[in-house]
């Protein structure tokens, strides 16, 4: 609690103790007037003051005045404790809106508790900490265990593992060495290390992340934008029906003025729109510090509702479904054994670099002793030729099989084939492809779940597409195509999507910056660095796993179900307290409480948002 | 060009709206948007005018809540 509020809460203490002490003095007439003005003037005076002062700015259906009126209109009618009252339970709630939304706001920001305040640098054999604004590209800074990375930059020294769970919500830590690059915002934990800067603080992954989440309050979704008009006619509608109502039914009916200027009052009690216009807003913040926390990132509340509201979800395959890595998938062994097709297959690629080679090799594992290898001939396009142990090995594609007269055997799999033949004989294949990622499989079946119709794009060969969409069993596929024939199918299929639903598109942020901003929502996945993607996107995925989006839709529904609650509840209490207020049934107590009571429960509804139980 | 102002003390979210609704009426300005829960004001407004568009929106939120302080 700051020091305002402390000031309030101890006013609010001696009222109350007031208040309660004169309930017992049997006073009368003038003397138990003014000795129930000591209260509600201890209570009141700010708020009467803001409503003078606010009424020479212009102000008319300001908060302040219109308490004021209420609670000295029941002054005016006699209700001396009620008009106390009703100001102390408006302190009180006032109170608690300012001490709770301060407290969400902190919490929400000490989620997103990335950023560095400094970094080292070493000047004539001395550490000194710098301000990481002032570093440039190409300085060495040294981080120590316990501190945070300051700004992106690669290895040069040192060993260590850094935790990334506040920028990828990943809580294992990964281990780092020489050579391998390490972005702002997560934790050195152990070992001591050097790293070169390549980028400047600005552009540092750090600074990106928290220029995101910071604007992300700009962007209004449909809910708060309802909101907002909806408060700028409520206030003065429900002044003028408490104006009608003391005037009105009086003249009519020829009854006394009293019992419906009591009425009116309660209706200026209630006319502040405080509780939607803080719990909404409170609800979308809430629901963008949850995904955040789970290395989600969200531009804005408006992508939140339009998150829940989605009808096509288009996915990317290379590098979005799949990891985006070569590796082999299958080994077919014909005349010789599994572990000896491997092993010639490896030694026969033992001199090249490509991708293909490396992933057998990788399979092998054991350390290949060149020696063993003779008459190495590379046959560009086709593979190679080698003698291994004496034995005529060729390893290579259908073409090189059909020049040396081999008699091969297609695979079923899809991906790349790699045939070996040991002295003109068919000894086997091995099939090379992309791996799909662990995560796909079961995040796809909860997307579906959502009713969400799915789709794969992608620019490998209709087999590949199709085998791979078959196992994440996936709605429909579209193969061969070049990424300006992604943007075309896009913008057909969102032709085609039901009205007032969205497209998702999911990327891995890697030439596909054109269709993510085309659909109406573009997800980017592990795109950490890459400034145009995050750009590009509306919702960014800290890490590459596909897991994340459907609990990126249940953050957005819990969302809106809770903005919607809110919504809901404080409408109909109020409604429900204006018509029995104007019918005589209810006072004012209950109106205070349609106000600074509803407030608080909406409040306190919007606090959940904050927090999301990951497993279900 | 885009400006964004931190708010010290803005206490009620109606008056947020109030703020932001008298300050896109001033010239110059093509979107404010103020956020209640970020305590913080994102104005975007012709450059040239911008130090006088500025004072006259500090103004109109003085009027609407004189206890809320606009840092800049």
């Amino acid at each position: 609690m700051n020091k305002k509020q402390k000031k309030i809460l101890i006013r609010i203490l001696i009222s109350l103790i007031l208040l309660i002490t004169i309930s017992f003095i049997p006073l009368n007439g003038k003397w138990n007037l003014l000795i129930n003005l000591i209260p509600f003037i201890i209570i009141g005076w700010d708020v009467i003051f803001k409503a003078v002062r606010n009424i020479l700015h212009g102000q008319i259906f300001d908060e302040n005045f219109l308490m004021s009126l209420a609670t000295i209109g029941a002054f005016v009618t006699g209700e001396y404790k009620e008009g106390s009252a009703v100001m102390l339970f408006y302190q009180i709630g006032e109170l608690f809106q300012g001490y709770a939304v301060g407290r969400s706001r902190k919490s929400i920001s000490s989620l997103m508790d990335i950023r560095p305040d400094y970094a080292n640098i070493e000047v004539d054999g001395k550490l000194i900490q710098k301000a990481p604004e002032e570093i440039m590209p190409g300085d060495i800074i040294i981080i120590k265990p316990g501190e945070k990375i300051p700004l992106d930059g690669i290895v040069i020294n040192g060993n260590s593992t850094i935790n990334t769970s506040a920028l990828t919500g990943e809580s294992v830590p990964r281990e780092v060495s020489a050579g391998d690059d390490v972005i702002s915002g997560c934790v050195n934990l152990n070992g001591l290390i050097y790293v070169k800067v390549t980028k400047e603080f600005e552009n540092s992954t750090v600074s990106k992340i928290l220029e995101l989440v910071e604007n992300s309050s700009e962007k209004k979704s449909r809910s708060e934008n309802f909101i907002t008009k909806f408060a700028k006619y409520y206030t003065p509608c429900v002044v003028i029906g408490a104006v009608l109502l003391a005037v009105i039914p009086p003249a009519i009916t020829g009854e006394g003025w009293v019992n419906w200027m009591h009425r009116a009052l309660t209706f200026l009690v209630i006319s502040c729109p405080c509780a939607l216009v803080i719990s909404v807003p409170l609800s979308f913040f809430g629901g963008i510090g949850c995904a955040s926390k789970n290395g989600i990132l969200i531009k804005g509340s408006n992508y939140i509702e339009a998150l829940t509201k989605t009808d096509i979800m288009v996915f990317d395959k290379t590098g979005t479904l799949t990891k985006g890595v070569f590796k082999v998938t299958a080994v077919h062994p014909e005349s010789v054994s599994e572990n000896q097709l491997i092993e010639f297959a490896a030694m026969a690629e033992s001199y090249s670099d490509h991708p293909i080679s490396q992933s057998i090799k990788e399979l092998y594992k054991i350390e290949i002793d060149k020696s063993r290898v003779s008459n190495y001939n590379e046959i560009s396009g086709h593979g190679v030729k080698c003698c291994i142990d004496g034995n005529l090995v060729c390893a290579g594609n259908n073409k090189l099989m059909d020049d040396i007269g081999v008699k091969w055997h297609p695979c079923h799999h899809a991906g790349t084939i790699v045939h070996v033949s040991v002295n003109n004989e068919y000894a086997g294949h091995i099939i090379i492809s992309d791996e799909i990622k662990p995560e796909s499989e079961k995040a796809i079946e909860l997307i579906k779940k959502n009713n969400i119709r799915t789709v794969m794009l992608t620019g490998d060969t209709n087999k590949v597409g199709v085998q791979t969409a078959k196992k994440l069993k996936i709605d429909v596929v579209y193969t061969d195509l070049l990424p300006q024939n992604k943007v075309e199918k896009v913008e057909e299929l969102i032709e085609n999507k039901k009205e007032d639903r969205k497209l998702v598109f999911v990327g891995d942020g890697i030439n596909d910056a054109p269709v993510l901003t085309r659909a109406d929502i573009g997800i980017s996945m592990g795109a950490i660095g890459s400034d145009a993607a995050i750009e590009a996107s509306d919702i960014v995925l800290m890490d590459d796993n596909p897991a994340k989006i459907p609990l990126a839709i249940d953050i957005a529904k819990k969302t809106l179900r809770i903005v919607k609650q809110n919504i809901i509840f404080a409408l109909s209490v109020k409604m429900l307290v204006l018509i029995t207020g104007a019918l005589g049934i209810t006072n004012m107590w209950a109106a205070v409480f349609a106000d600074v009571g509803v407030s608080v429960i909406a409040i306190l509804n919007a606090i959940r948002a904050l927090k999301f139980d990951n497993k279900k | 060009m885009k400006k964004v102002l931190k708010m010290v003390d803005l206490d009620c979210a109606n008056c947020a709206s109030k703020m932001e609704n008298a300050i896109s009426k001033i010239e110059g300005v093509e979107n404010v948007s103020i956020s209640f829960i970020a305590q913080k004001m994102t104005l975007e407004a012709d450059e040239t005018k911008m130090d006088e568009i500025i004072k006259k929106a500090v103004k109109a939120c003085k009027k609407v809540e004189p206890d809320c302080k606009v840092i800049f």
